[in-house]
Formats: structure tokens, C-alpha cells, sequence
């Protein structure tokens, strides 16, 4: 099996986090099978001091590559706003080495940092890359890498670089190796036809998991980043569905009267949280996959709905009209402790916490009525509005808390839209077709 | 991670799908699940297959010319004044005749989708609470929201959201 994806030999531990996605090389064999158009991106506003780079190409001597690897790589450090790549055609060299760099040239430039690169073909159909980073002010490498898989894993390859890269140059571990998982809505033949979809998080090698003509919602990624959950309506009614992304295996979870909706994977992994109105009215309650058990946690004639964990897996947030309007509460689970959590405006839903447990993002209802993604300090409690859009929606946080991604209408559509989580940067990533709705943002993939 | 049980993963998501893509037909159904990579099915992954979302038949309730849909203001489930004739109506039908219905609630766009979920059922809540309390055997009539996800007019203006709210008694 010298074919499989694995990984080659990094000289660093941390080979260990990429785990070839299994997905990716079966997306080339049948992209016949999902031949629709891709996500592209549009910055339109990037960060104030973003830091100049120049990423080098990266071409096999005397060989064609499957791709462009530099440009993958520019694309993504782009994408994150703290980073302006240079343009190749103002380059006036193209070093494969360190050793090769006349930092001169690209100081005159106002490049602060170089990504240079060797790649090889060490077997048919392998690639591997050498690649260094160079900080042109101390004229100095500041680390020298190699990564190698096969052409199908080229796109991984670059945006293992990527995250080496910002993460030597941030302090912030990459996420451009993850997944995104959303929902697409395109009327075909007068019909509405829904598609659950998981792409790479620059919205890349778009893959089809559900094509449904009833209502599909609410995809949430388990912690291992292997499965989805998400709400079909192909019953008729709401129903929770469990599916893995490997083989498509999925599972109903819920089949009650009412509202089945909204779950939310535990960190564990051994349970979801989710709103089942079976009882009367929309409450929260927690399924077990050990037990098949759903425990009623919220206990209110109000909404209660759209749970969402801590990261410690100790609490949930969740969206409450108790109050008479919608607002952020607090569940300490064991002592089932609820707390208000904010307090701005008269509209806050659909709660999101970074990893780090502190940053809370949200739908908030802004004083013209429009609505927008806002986000929460929950240690100090600043409020920020990350967006100005009329009507903006589910938001979702990368993994190193760096982004967030949210629903944006355009028109007549829905996009999917970035923001840096301290507002500065921002980008869509228009579809081709349809209304993009819900993007979940996967786990680090390990 | 072993490097043993990576391959193994592989390989069998390899099968799967080279089946997938060997397999030439996509049942039409509603639902199609796929696996990553492709949409196809026919090596058992999972496929569902459900109606049109029509109740059909001879046990279909007959509206009898009444007006079926049912609107609502912004973030209210209250039942409008207009409403009440029509769903008296129904209700005098359906007590002489009595025959399952569903009542299908909507919201407009805006808000957030889960929440709009819960809203909807509220209003089609409402519904369902006049209709029994003219007398209509609750156990008759069954609630399912669409939130957001299905609107009747495509805009984004309040006269678009303004048909978007709305009961649908079926």
C-alpha cells in the first residue's frame, strides 16, 4: 500500500496532528460525482498592519505538478487577514533554498518573510517538499521542514505549510488544514433541493453527503471530526441523524413528535445535547449514545433552544425567550446552576464558544433591526460587533479561535462570509449557486 | 495512531467508494446519503426515501374552499382577527368529519434558524389550540415546524417576510 496518504516522515512531533484526512484522496477519484462548482474567495477588507510575506512557487525541476502549491499556501495565509502576500510576478527571484535568498531584494520590497521551497518526486505520484521559512531583518532561517504525500494530497500538503508557517510566525497553531460543513439550498426544476456538504475550510474540494428535497439543518461535528449530526426533514418531520463522513453510515437518533433539533456534540463524544419539544414546549435535553437516554435538562414554558458546550464539557449555553426576548443563558450541568449571560440589545441567540471557553459569538439584533455576529468576553464581558451586514447568521469559530465564520445575504442569496475574531479582517466566499447556509467549522483534524 | 490502522481505514473507505462510483444510478429519492468523495449508493450506503411531502389519498382532509394559510406579525404567535372565521370553519368540518391534519409553521429569514424552528411551532401552535378549543379531538392534528427553511416568497423585504409567516393547514 505505498499509495495510501500517509503522511511521510516529518522531522518534527508535530506530524502527529496531520492526520491525512481520508477523504481527500477519494475526492479526485470522483469528482465526476461532484462536479459543482467550488467556493471562492473574495477579501474585502483585510487587517490594518497585515505581515508582508512573499511565498515563493514551488515547481518540480524538470516536472509538472498536480497544483499550485504556493498559491494554495498565499491564499490561506491571506485568508487569515494578518497576512498580505506578495505577488509572484514582483518577485525578482525565485530561491529554492535558504541559502539562495538575497534578502537584500526583498527587504527593498518590504517583505518581512520568505517561504522558500525544494520539491521532489521521491516515487511516482509523491510529492515531497523541503520547505523553509526566512525572516528577512535578521537574515536568518527560521526553520526548515519537510512534508510528503501523494499528488491527490497536494492541497493538504500546501496547507500543512500553512499552518507551520503561521504558527511560527503567529504563535497561533494553523487551522488550514480543517473542514468546514454546511448546507446549500438551490432551486432545480421549481424544486427546492437541499445538500449537506463538507469542504476544505478555504471552501476547496467540495464533497456531497446529503442531497435531500426536504429541509436539511444545523450540521455539528463531532469531536473526533469523523462524524456529522445535523436535522433532516426527509421523515416529514425534524428528525437528528448521526452520519460518518468515511462511509456515509448514518444513523436516525430522534423520531419524536415536535421539534427534534439543534443538537450539539459533547467534547466527550458520549452525548448530544439537543431541543426536543416532545413534552410540550422546545426544552433542552441530553442523549447518551451509551444508554439511548435523553435526560430533560431546561424545564420552562419559554423557547429553549440551540445548546452549545463549554469546552471543559461542564456547562452549555443556550438561546432563551424567558426573559421575553431572546438571550445567551448558562446551564452548569451536576448543579444545574442557570445564569443570564447577556445582556445587549434585545435579540442575542445562537451561542458559539471559541475553544478557549472565554470568547462567545452570537447572533445579535443591532439597533437598526438588522441582524449581525457579535462576540463576548466572558471574563470581562466586552461586546463587540464583528459584523454590519443587514442579515447575518450562524456564526461558527475555527479551532485556534482565530476566525469565525457566518452567513452573509448578498442580494437575493446567502454566502459564506469570515471575520477575524478581533473584527479587522473579513472575506467572503461566494457560491456559485444557491443559498449557503450553516457552515460548522470542524475540529483540528488529528 | 498506527500507521496499520490508518491504512486499513483507508482501504475500506476505498471500497466503498470505488463501489459507489462503479454503482451507475442514483435512486431517485429525496434523500441520498453519500460518502465523502461521491453521491452514490447501491453498495448499501445509507439511502432514504421518503414522500413529496403531500398527504394524498381519499383520507385527505377537503378544505372546502376555505382558506388554509394562516399569517402572523414578527415574532408574535398570535393568531390574527381575520384568521378566526376560516379556522371556525375548519373546525365545524373537522368535528363532523373528523380526519388527520397537519399544520405546518413558518417563520420569516430573519432571527436564527433554530430559534425560528421553535417559533414556527408556536405559531402552528396556536393553530392547533383554537382549533381544539372548537371542539377539535387534538389527537387529530399534528405540528411540524419549518422554521425558516421552507418560505413561500424568496425576497428579503417585509412584503416577502410578511407571506413567510404564516400556518399552513394541510
Amino acid at each position: 500500500m505505498k499509495e495510501n496518504p500517509s503522511i511521510g516522515q516529518l522531522n518534527t512531533q508535530r506530524c502527529r496532528r496531520i492526520w491525512w484526512c481520508m477523504a481527500a484522496a477519494f475526492a479526485l477519484l470522483c469528482t465526476a460525482l461532484s462536479a459543482r462548482a467550488e467556493l471562492s474567495i473574495e477579501i474585502t477588507h483585510g487587517a490594518d498592519n497585515p505581515t508582508r510575506i512573499a511565498v515563493v512557487p514551488m515547481t518540480l525541476p524538470g516536472g509538472q505538478l498536480p497544483g499550485d502549491i504556493s498559491a494554495i499556501v498565499s491564499a490561506d495565509l491571506d485568508r487569515s487577514g494578518l497576512f498580505r502576500t506578495m505577488a509572484r510576478e514582483n518577485m525578482l527571484a525565485f530561491p529554492r533554498s535558504t541559502a539562495e535568498i538575497r534578502y537584500h531584494d526583498w527587504s527593498v520590497a518590504g517583505i518581512e518573510y520568505v517561504v522558500v521551497a525544494d520539491v521532489q518526486r521521491p516515487a511516482a505520484g509523491r510529492i515531497k517538499v523541503t520547505f523553509s521559512l526566512a525572516q528577512v531583518a535578521g537574515q536568518r532561517q527560521v526553520f526548515t521542514k519537510f512534508i510528503e504525500g501523494s499528488d491527490n494530497e497536494l492541497r493538504d500538503i500546501a496547507h500543512y505549510i500553512s499552518d507551520t508557517v503561521f504558527e511560527a510566525i503567529t504563535g497561533i497553531r494553523g487551522a488550514f488544514s480543517t473542514r468546514i460543513a454546511y448546507v446549500t439550498a438551490t432551486a432545480e426544476g421549481g424544486v427546492r433541493v437541499y445538500r449537506l456538504l463538507v469542504s476544505d475550510a478555504d471552501g476547496a474540494r467540495e464533497r456531497l453527503m446529503l442531497k435531500s428535497k426536504q429541509p436539511i439543518l444545523s450540521p455539528r461535528w463531532s469531536p473526533d471530526g469523523r462524524e456529522l449530526v445535523y436535522v433532516s426533514f426527509e421523515t416529514r418531520r425534524p428528525a437528528v441523524f448521526r452520519q460518518r463522513l468515511s462511509d456515509a453510515q448514518r444513523e436516525q437518533v430522534t423520531n419524536f413528535r415536535g421539534l427534534n433539533g439543534a443538537p450539539a456534540w459533547s467534547p466527550d463524544g458520549r452525548s448530544l445535547a439537543m431541543v426536543l419539544s416532545k413534552d410540550g414546549n422546545p426544552e433542552i435535553y441530553l442523549y447518551s449514545f451509551a444508554s439511548k437516554a435523553f435526560t430533560r435538562l431546561t424545564n420552562h414554558f419559554a423557547i429553549d433552544t440551540e445548546p452549545t458546550w463549554t469546552p471543559d464539557g461542564k456547562a452549555l449555553l443556550f438561546t432563551s425567550d424567558r426573559g421575553g426576548a431572546p438571550q445567551i443563558y448558562k446551564l452548569t450541568l451536576g448543579s444545574n446552576q442557570l445564569t443570564r449571560v447577556t445582556f445587549n440589545g434585545s435579540y442575542n441567540a445562537r451561542p458559539q464558544l471559541a475553544a478557549d471557553g472565554r470568547t462567545l459569538v452570537m447572533v445579535h439584533r443591532g439597533g437598526s433591526g438588522g441582524f449581525v455576529i457579535a462576540s463576548q468576553d466572558l471574563v470581562t464581558n466586552d461586546f463587540r460587533l464583528l459584523t454590519q451586514s443587514a442579515l447575518d447568521e450562524s456564526p461558527t469559530v475555527a479551532p485556534n479561535g482565530a476566525m469565525v465564520m457566518y452567513t452573509s445575504r448578498q442580494g437575493r442569496r446567502t454566502v459564506l462570509a469570515v471575520v477575524s475574531v478581533d473584527a479587522r479582517a473579513r472575506f467572503v466566499l461566494p457560491s456559485q449557486s444557491g443559498d449557503v447556509r450553516e457552515p460548522a467549522w470542524s475540529p483540528f483534524l488529528k | 495512531m498506527t500507521m496499520k490502522s490508518l491504512t486499513n481505514l483507508f482501504f475500506a473507505g476505498f471500497v466503498a467508494i470505488l463501489l459507489a462510483a462503479c454503482s451507475s444510478t442514483t435512486p431517485d429519492s429525496d434523500a441520498v446519503g453519500a460518502g465523502v468523495g461521491g453521491s452514490g449508493s447501491g453498495n448499501g450506503v445509507a439511502t432514504g426515501t421518503v414522500g413529496d411531502g403531500s398527504i394524498g389519498g381519499a383520507d385527505a382532509y377537503d378544505a372546502g374552499g376555505l382558506e388554509t394559510v394562516f399569517y402572523f406579525d414578527f415574532d408574535k404567535a398570535t393568531l390574527r382577527p381575520e384568521s378566526r372565521s376560516a379556522l371556525q370553519g375548519h373546525a365545524a368540518n373537522l368535528r363532523g368529519n373528523p380526519k388527520h391534519i397537519r399544520l405546518e409553521g413558518h417563520t420569516d429569514e430573519r432571527g436564527t434558524r433554530e430559534y425560528n424552528m421553535a417559533l414556527g411551532e408556536r405559531r402552528g401552535n396556536a393553530v392547533r389550540d383554537f382549533l381544539v378549543l372548537n371542539g377539535v379531538d387534538t389527537s387529530l392534528i399534528e405540528v411540524v415546524s419549518y422554521g425558516e427553511e421552507s418560505p413561500a416568497s424568496a425576497g428579503g423585504d417585509e412584503s416577502s417576510w410578511a407571506l413567510n409567516r404564516r400556518v399552513e393547514l394541510k
